[in-house]
């Protein structure tokens, strides 16, 4: 599948595939177009399976000139898809899975975006890397830029979590803390991208392929599901841009040949505390009205989401639902996730565990389905939702001292 | 009441190059019309049917989006700065 223009979402007008992101008629966004897939059904299939372990394996569906990716060599994707069945029977169903982004370079699905963006930027001629970022993203584009050798700037909001902040600054990044929220940030990089020569925002001018990054969760999903789509996904939204992508995977394998059968439902998952997707989605709109995030869950605290209109479509046309869940719920998540699969997810992933329990309580879910569950980032990036969640019994060094402590209670017998 | 309004680089073609333009208006709604009878295609690129804008289009008074304000009623003052851009999605 070739790509072979950017068109506005809106309106279809074509533009090459430059950097740009925005329809001059109209404003709409710019999204990636293919032709049709140069090769049959069985070819395309051996060139993914002969392919790299990793997204590059995909290269036949991505908007990149040289299928290997280029400069950006971190061995990003095919991220391990785990059954979780202590999780499915706490629940009360029978199959879910777990697609584990903990496990990419930087810890998140980001890293899959930015290595799109990145090896596409490297073909248009880029020479300095940046972003908007609340934390997962920041510390992607500054892995993929060190290893290609190009400097970034990461602009992220100044109240972040000290451990995203830490391991940006640990590849050498340029780190701009900016007084606000996402909001802002996101429209300082906006005024800025238009400004900065050479400079490839990844998720601004560079979004059409940024975007493109997320199908590979998708494709990934299918092939290791034995090329079988699952009956439902429950992903994250913050921008609305993963969740319809990974949608989107979908139906350009059913279009390649590749798979057959029914689309999964898709279920989108967001905080209470910033959820105007959710919200739009409750009150059947079709368009999301802003809103001033409130919630631990910093990595969908995008109070303006820009996909969103397309996140509610996609989810309601594919018999789908957007919910949302309060801080608590989010805690219990991480918790519910990591003593039944031994994940320990950021608070993104328990927003979508809680998510998911919901609509398991909530009979949403027939038992036997096969539910796939999106983890999205590592749990060690936001250490402050689980500390003093639990004790930590301090004893001397001695059998004494141990066994004094289980006596008292201090250590479980 | 003068306003500067900045434009983004992807309606620059309307404004003949220009980053910024003066306009007169007591609300953004006003500022905006000023603005379509200095150059008349603009209006097209980010006015919807309804009046309102294209669902893409933000604009900001003085950093703030004008939809945590009174929407295109905003009272604007005399001096201020108007941003406009397009909406994009984060991560």
């Amino acid at each position: 599948m070739p790509a072979d223009a950017l068109k506005c979402k809106e309106c279809d007008t074509a533009y090459a595939l430059e950097a740009r992101y925005v329809c001059e008629r109209c404003f709409g966004p710019l999204e990636v177009s293919y032709s049709a897939p140069r090769a049959g059904a069985a070819e395309l299939k051996r060139r993914i399976q002969a392919g790299p372990l990793n997204l590059w394996r995909y290269a036949d569906f991505l908007p990149v000139e040289h299928g290997a990716g280029g400069a950006s060599s971190l061995h990003t994707g095919f991220t391990p898809l785990q059954r979780a069945d202590r999780l499915a029977q706490r629940l009360g169903l029978n199959e879910v899975w777990v697609k584990n982004e903990t496990a990419n370079p930087t810890h998140s699905f980001k890293d899959r975006v930015v290595a799109v963006a990145i090896a596409r930027a490297l073909e248009l001629g880029f020479e300095t890397l940046a972003c908007a970022s609340t934390g997962n993203l920041a510390n992607a584009v500054a892995a993929h830029a060190a290893v290609a050798g190009l400097p970034s700037y990461v602009f992220i909001p100044a109240d972040l979590e000290q451990e995203k902040i830490l391991a940006t600054g640990a590849y050498g990044a340029n780190v701009v803390a900016v007084d606000g929220n996402y909001d802002d940030v996101n429209r300082l990089c906006t005024e800025l991208s238009g400004d900065r020569d050479g400079w490839a925002f990844v998720n601004i001018n560079m979004r059409p392929y940024y975007a493109e990054g997320s199908k590979t969760l998708g494709y990934e999903i299918i092939e290791q599901l034995g090329w079988e789509p699952p009956d439902r996904i429950v992903g994250p939204i913050a921008s609305g841009s993963l969740f319809t992508k990974v949608g989107r995977a979908f139906e350009e394998f059913v279009e390649a040949g590749l798979v057959s059968g029914a689309a999964p439902v898709f279920n989108g998952a967001q905080a209470a505390g910033c959820s105007p997707v959710a919200q739009a989605y409750a009150a059947g709109r079709d368009f999301c009205t802003p809103v001033r995030p409130d919630t631990i869950a910093k990595s969908l605290a995008i109070g303006n989401p820009a996909d969103g209109p397309y996140a509610i479509d996609f989810a309601r046309r594919s018999g789908g639902a957007i919910d949302a869940v309060s801080d608590d719920e989010i805690r219990a998540g991480v918790r519910l996730l990591a003593e039944t699969t031994g994940i320990f997810a950021e608070t993104a992933g328990g927003v979508t565990t809680a998510t998911l329990a919901k609509l398991a309580a909530r009979g949403d879910i027939d038992p036997d389905e096969r539910v796939v569950l999106l983890i999205t980032g590592d749990g060690l990036k936001t250490l402050d939702v689980v500390r003093g969640t639990f004790e930590v019994a301090q004893i001397a060094p001695t059998t004494d001292a141990f066994d004094a402590a289980v006596a008292d209670d201090s250590i479980a017998a | 009441m003068a306003v500067t309004v900045k434009i983004p680089t992807q309606l620059r073609a309307v404004t003949s190059g220009e980053a910024e333009a003066t306009a007169e208006g007591g609300t953004v709604r006003e500022v905006l019309d000023s603005l379509y009878t200095e150059h008349a295609d603009l209006r097209e690129r980010i006015s919807g049917e309804d009046g309102g804008l294209r669902r893409f289009v933000n604009i900001y008074l003085s950093g703030e989006d004008i939809r945590f304000l009174d929407g295109l009623d905003t009272p604007v003052p005399d001096g201020a700065e108007l941003t406009i851009l397009p909406a994009v999605a984060g991560g």
